[in-house]
């Protein structure tokens, strides 16, 4: 098995200078924004990798410098095997281009990722937001986006809410 | 009841309207689906063969809110779903109630964050609500039976 991912791992490296990051035994490589559509269709047709299992991203702010990470996981079926691959995308403007004509499960994909990242996919057929309501201003999964609490309303400040909390008139 | 000496075994009983609107409504009192999330499954384990709802008259859930009476909103209710409760709520005839079913519904629940609705009585006027992550059915038939005593408990001067 891991003899299998290694010649892949080793043949995508070669052919497109790609990074390794390596976590518990999982391989992932490292690609540039411009590369991804042609790795992945090279990992779909010459090394049947045929699912789309993941692909969502992870903001770093403010640790690391290139904010996004965008995550992709393709599994091959006959195989037995998972690759993932990494886009890492910098934080202002952040654009991609779409893998929909690849796999086209990427079409909701990539509409959460706009819609929960600010992360504008090019050539997306119909890129709306997914999760939240359609007008929702801002983008919920960053890091600088605020968590929305609400004061909460214990038995000796009950009054104080209660006139301010706004109830449903019929 | 005076008359019923005189009239023997005629079967005529007297009442008052209010007695008998109030009695007539709770005992067929038809729930609308609204089950959200979680708390569904429990509405679904009440209104199955275990802890039968029929027996309080809730024989079937109608899923149109034009032939319903009851909504009992089981689960917790987003920012994006709230408008759409609404205009449900407002689609459905008088008389109508709402129970909150479990913790979500009632105050929020766990959640405390940018996506969820805390508390469902923010978007409808609730009648009862029930406590519960998620309550037990007996939980949720103790509060239709609360309804049921409330419903009991209203005049003839509100509804005429």
């Amino acid at each position: 098995m891991t003899d299998k991912i290694e010649s892949i791992v080793g043949s995508i490296k070669a052919g497109f200078s790609a990074g390794e990051y390596k976590f518990r035994g999982e391989i992932s490589l490292l690609v540039k924004p411009e590369q991804i559509v042609e790795v992945c269709q090279v990992l779909k047709d010459e090394h049947n990798f045929q699912q789309l299992t993941e692909q969502t991203a992870v903001d770093y702010w403010p640790e690391q410098k290139p904010r996004f990470h965008i995550v992709y996981k393709l599994r091959s079926l006959d195989d037995n095997l998972i690759i993932g691959l990494r886009v890492p995308l910098n934080g202002n403007a952040p654009t991609l281009p779409t893998i929909e004509g690849v796999f086209k499960n990427a079409n909701w994909f990539e509409r959460e990722l706009w819609g929960m990242f600010g992360i504008h996919i090019e050539g997306h057929s119909d890129l709306r937001r997914i999760v939240t309501p359609y007008d929702w201003e801002g983008h919920p999964l960053r890091k600088d986006y605020p968590l929305g609490y609400e004061e909460v309303q214990y038995s000796f400040n009950f009054d104080e809410i209660d006139l301010r909390k706004p109830y449903a008139k019929e | 009841m005076g008359i019923e000496q005189k009239v023997g075994d005629m079967g005529v009983v007297t009442t008052s309207l209010e007695h008998v609107v109030n009695w007539s409504r709770t005992r067929a009192m038809w729930p609308m689906l609204f089950g959200l999330a979680c708390c569904a499954i429990e509405m679904m384990s009440a209104q199955a063969a275990n802890y039968d709802m029929s027996r309080f008259g809730m024989e079937l859930m109608r899923a149109s809110p034009r032939q319903s009476d009851l909504m009992i909103v089981a689960g917790r209710v987003s920012k994006k779903m709230a408008p759409v409760l609404r205009r449900l709520y407002d689609q459905m005839p008088a008389p109508k109630w709402v129970i909150s079913m479990g913790d979500c519904a009632s105050c929020g629940g766990i959640f405390n964050n940018y996506a969820i609705v805390p508390g469902v009585d923010e978007v409808v006027p609730v009648d009862v609500y029930i406590a519960g992550c998620p309550p037990r059915p007996e939980s949720l038939i103790h509060g239709v039976v609360t309804l049921y005593e409330k419903v009991y408990g209203e005049k003839i001067t509100d509804w005429a």
